[in-house]
C-alpha cells in the first residue's frame, strides 16, 4: 500500500542519501552533512493527563531547513519549546549542536536563534534597542553587534525605524524585528514557529527570501513550525508532519507527494455547467470529486485516462471546455491524508 | 570566557534592560514611591514624635517599597507581553536571569532611598553617625527586598495586577512587623517574636544603628541575618519559577 499514510509514519527515520543530494542541490553547506543539527529522542510531554507529544524522534542534519507541520494542538510549538529549552520534556531529551538541552541549556543555546509563536518585541524599547539587547545576550561583541544591526536592519527594510518603539510597529515589521533579534547573534540554528502566520504577502515573502538566503548563503539549519503548506514545500528539504502528538510522516516534500498517488487529480472548468460530473465519466460516481464553480476537481491515481475520457464526453455532449489540467498532488492533499486517516482510525474521520 | 563571567554579564544586561523597561512602569511608580510616601503621612499626621526621631524608619520604609516594587512586575510583564519565552531560550540561564531582575531592583531601592535620606539629614536634626552600619543596611536590605520581590513574582500567571496584589499582602504584614517606627524594644512580645522573620526589622536596625539610635541587635548579626535571606529568597525563587516557567503557555 503505497499511499498508506500510516506506511508513510512507519518510515519516519529520514533517507540519509536521498536527503544528502537533495540538500547538495540546494546547500553550499552540504559538504558538512551528515552532522546533526538537532537531535529529537523520543521527546514526550504531558500537561496533567493530556499527553501533548508523544515520544518523537527525528534528526536534522546541519544546513537543512527543516518544515514541522501539524494542525493546530498537534504538539507542533510545544516540540519546538522542548527542542529550544522552553519547555522540559517529561521524558526523552533534545540535542542541540550535539549539546543536551537538559544538561548544559546555556550552552546549547549560543547555538540557536528563535523566533516564538506569539511573541513580541519589547514594545518600550526602540527597534534598535530591541536587536542590541538579543545581541548582548549572546555576548557578541560591541563592533560586530553594531555591524550585525546595521546591516539586518537594512536587509529587513527597517533602518529607517531604528528609533522607533516596538509598540509603533505593525504586526509585519514586529515580525520582521524579531527575525533581526533572532539573526543578529548569527546562530547556527534559527527556529521559526509559524513566522508569517497572518502577515501581508509583502513581509511574509521578504521573510521567506532571507531564511533561504540564510540557509544558502551560510548553511544555517533551519527549523520551520508552520500551518502553511505552500511554505513548507517552497521552503524545506524534509517535512515532518505531527497529528495528535505522534510523530506521523517524516521526509522530503516530493517524497511524500509521491506516496499519495491517489491524491492526483483533474480539474476542469467548462463555460457553464450544471450537470453531475459522473455523466461526463462514470467512474466518477465512487470517486472522490470536490465541485467547483462551472467545474470539478476529481482524484483519481489515473489523471491522464480520467482527463481523456471528460475531454471526449464533453465534445460529445457539446459542452465548451474552458480549462483542463491534471494535477500531482499538493503538500496539503498529503498533510489531509494523513491527518484524516489518523482520525478515522481513532474513531473521527473526515468528510471527504 | 568563563561560564559564571558569561552567566554575569548576561545578568547586567538582562539589570540594564529592566531599568529601561520597567522603572517608569505605573505599577512601579504607585507601589515603590507613591504608596510608601502616603504610608508614611499617614502615619506621621498620627504621631506627635519629632522628625528626626523617624528618619531611619522612613529610609528603611521607602527602601522596603521600592526595591520590593520592581521585582513582582517583570516576570508576570513578560508573560503578559510575550517576551518571556525569547527571554528563556536565550543563553542566560534562570539564576542570571532573576539576579538580572534583582539587580534591577536593588539599584532602584538604593538610589530611591537615598531621596528621604538627603531630606532627613539636610532637614531635620537626624544625621548619620556610622555610615558602614548604614550603607549596609541599605545595600544589604535593597538586595534582600529585590529577591523578595522576585520570589513574589513565581506564581504562574499572566496578570501582573495578580502578584501586585500578592506582593502587597506580604509586603504590608512586614511593615507592622519589623520595627519601622517603632524600636523593636519597644514593641509588644508578639512584635518581637515576630520581626526576626522579616528581612525589614534586620535593614531598620542597621539603618538606626546608621542615624546612632538604639538598635536592638549587632550589625553583624544584622548583616548575616540579611545575608541569608538573601539566599534563601534567591533560592526559592529560582526553584519556584523553575517549577512554574512553562505553565503559563
Amino acid at each position: 500500500m503505497r499511499d498508506d499514510p500510516m506506511e508513510i509514519a512507519r518510515s519516519g527515520t529520514p533517507r540519509r542519501t536521498s536527503h544528502a543530494t537533495r540538500l547538495a542541490g540546494h546547500s553550499e553547506s552540504a559538504s558538512r552533512l551528515p552532522r546533526c543539527a538537532i537531535v529529537a529522542e523520543t521527546l514526550s510531554r504531558a500537561f496533567g493527563e493530556r499527553v501533548a507529544v508523544d515520544a518523537v524522534s527525528f534528526e536534522v542534519a546541519a544546513g537543512e531547513i527543516f518544515g514541522f507541520l501539524g494542525p493546530n494542538g498537534a504538539g507542533k510549538s510545544t516540540t519546538a519549546r522542548m527542542l529550544t529549552g522552553f519547555i522540559t520534556p517529561t521524558s526523552g531529551r533534545a540535542l542541540i549542536s550535539g549539546i543536551d538541552m537538559a544538561v548544559r541549556p546555556s550552552a546549547a543555546r549560543r547555538h540557536i536563534g528563535v523566533v516564538p509563536e506569539e511573541a513580541n518585541v519589547y514594545a518600550d524599547l526602540s527597534v534598535w534597542a530591541n536587536v542590541m539587547l538579543m545581541a548582548e545576550l549572546h555576548a557578541v561583541p560591541k563592533a560586530a553587534r553594531i555591524e550585525r544591526a546595521t546591516r539586518l536592519l537594512e536587509r529587513f527594510d527597517l533602518a529607517g525605524r531604528a528609533e522607533e518603539k516596538g509598540a509603533q510597529l505593525s504586526k509585519g515589521l514586529r515580525q520582521r524585528l524579531m527575525l533581526c533579534m533572532a539573526l543578529v547573534s548569527d546562530p547556527q540554528i534559527l527556529f521559526l514557529d509559524e513566522p508569517t502566520s497572518g502577515l501581508d504577502v509583502a513581509s511574509a515573502h521578504l521573510i521567506r527570501d532571507i531564511v533561504g538566503e540564510q540557509n544558502r548563503g551560510r548553511g544555517m539549519t533551519v527549523f520551520l513550525s508552520t500551518h502553511n503548506m505552500d511554505e513548507a514545500d517552497q521552503l524545506c528539504h524534509r517535512v515532518a508532519i505531527i497529528d495528535k502528538g505522534r510523530l506521523a510522516a517524516i521526509d522530503a516534500p516530493d517524497a511524500l507527494r509521491r506516496r499519495v498517488e491517489s491524491r492526483r487529480s483533474v480539474e476542469v472548468r467548462f463555460a457553464q455547467f450544471a450537470g453531475r460530473p459522473d455523466e461526463l465519466a462514470p467512474e466518477l460516481a465512487h470517486a472522490e470529486v470536490t465541485l467547483l464553480p462551472n467545474g470539478f476537481r476529481a482524484y483519481t491515481s489515473q489523471p491522464g485516462a480520467l482527463a481523456q475520457a471528460i475531454a471526449v464526453r464533453a465534445a460529445a455532449l457539446g459542452l465548451r471546455i474552458e480549462s483542463l489540467a491534471t494535477l500531482a498532488p499538493t503538500l496539503e492533499d498529503v498533510f489531509l491524508s494523513i491527518t484524516s486517516h489518523a482520525a478515522a482510525k481513532n474513531g473521527g474521520g473526515r468528510a471527504a | 570566557m568563563s561560564e559564571f563571567l558569561w552567566q554575569a554579564r548576561a545578568a547586567l544586561v538582562v539589570a540594564k534592560k529592566n531599568a529601561m523597561v520597567y522603572y517608569l512602569k505605573p505599577p512601579v511608580f504607585t507601589f515603590g514611591i507613591i504608596f510608601p510616601l502616603f504610608f508614611y503621612l499617614a502615619f506621621a499626621a498620627g504621631h506627635a514624635a519629632p522628625p528626626e526621631t523617624m528618619a531611619p524608619g522612613i529610609v528603611a520604609m521607602a527602601l522596603f517599597f521600592t526595591a520590593s516594587a520592581v521585582g513582582p512586575l517583570v516576570t508576570p510583564w513578560e508573560r503578559q507581553a510575550k517576551t518571556y519565552e525569547r527571554l528563556i531560550t536565550s543563553p542566560a540561564s534562570l539564576i542570571a536571569i532573576l539576579s538580572g531582575d534583582v539587580l534591577a531592583g536593588t539599584v532602584f531601592g538604593a538610589v530611591l532611598a537615598l531621596l528621604p535620606l538627603a531630606i532627613a539629614t539636610l532637614a531635620t536634626a537626624a544625621s548619620v553617625v556610622a555610615l558602614l552600619p548604614l550603607a549596609l543596611g541599605i545595600v544589604l536590605g535593597s538586595l534582600s527586598f529585590a529577591a523578595l520581590g522576585v520570589l513574589l513574582a513565581a506564581p504562574a500567571t499572566q496578570g501582573p495586577s495578580q502578584v501586585m496584589m500578592l506582593s502587597n499582602l506580604v509586603r504590608l504584614p512586614l511593615i507592622f512587623v519589623s520595627g519601622v517606627f517603632i524600636p523593636l524594644s519597644q514593641m509588644p512580645a508578639w512584635g518581637r517574636w515576630l520581626a526576626p522573620f522579616s528581612p525589614l526589622s534586620y535593614c531598620a536596625d542597621l539603618i538606626r544603628a546608621g542615624f546612632g539610635e538604639e538598635h536592638y541587635w549587632s550589625a553583624p548579626t544584622d548583616a548575616l541575618a540579611l545575608c541569608a535571606f538573601i539566599t534563601g529568597f534567591m533560592l526559592l525563587a529560582a526553584r519556584w519559577h523553575r517549577r512554574t516557567r512553562d505553565r503559563v503557555v
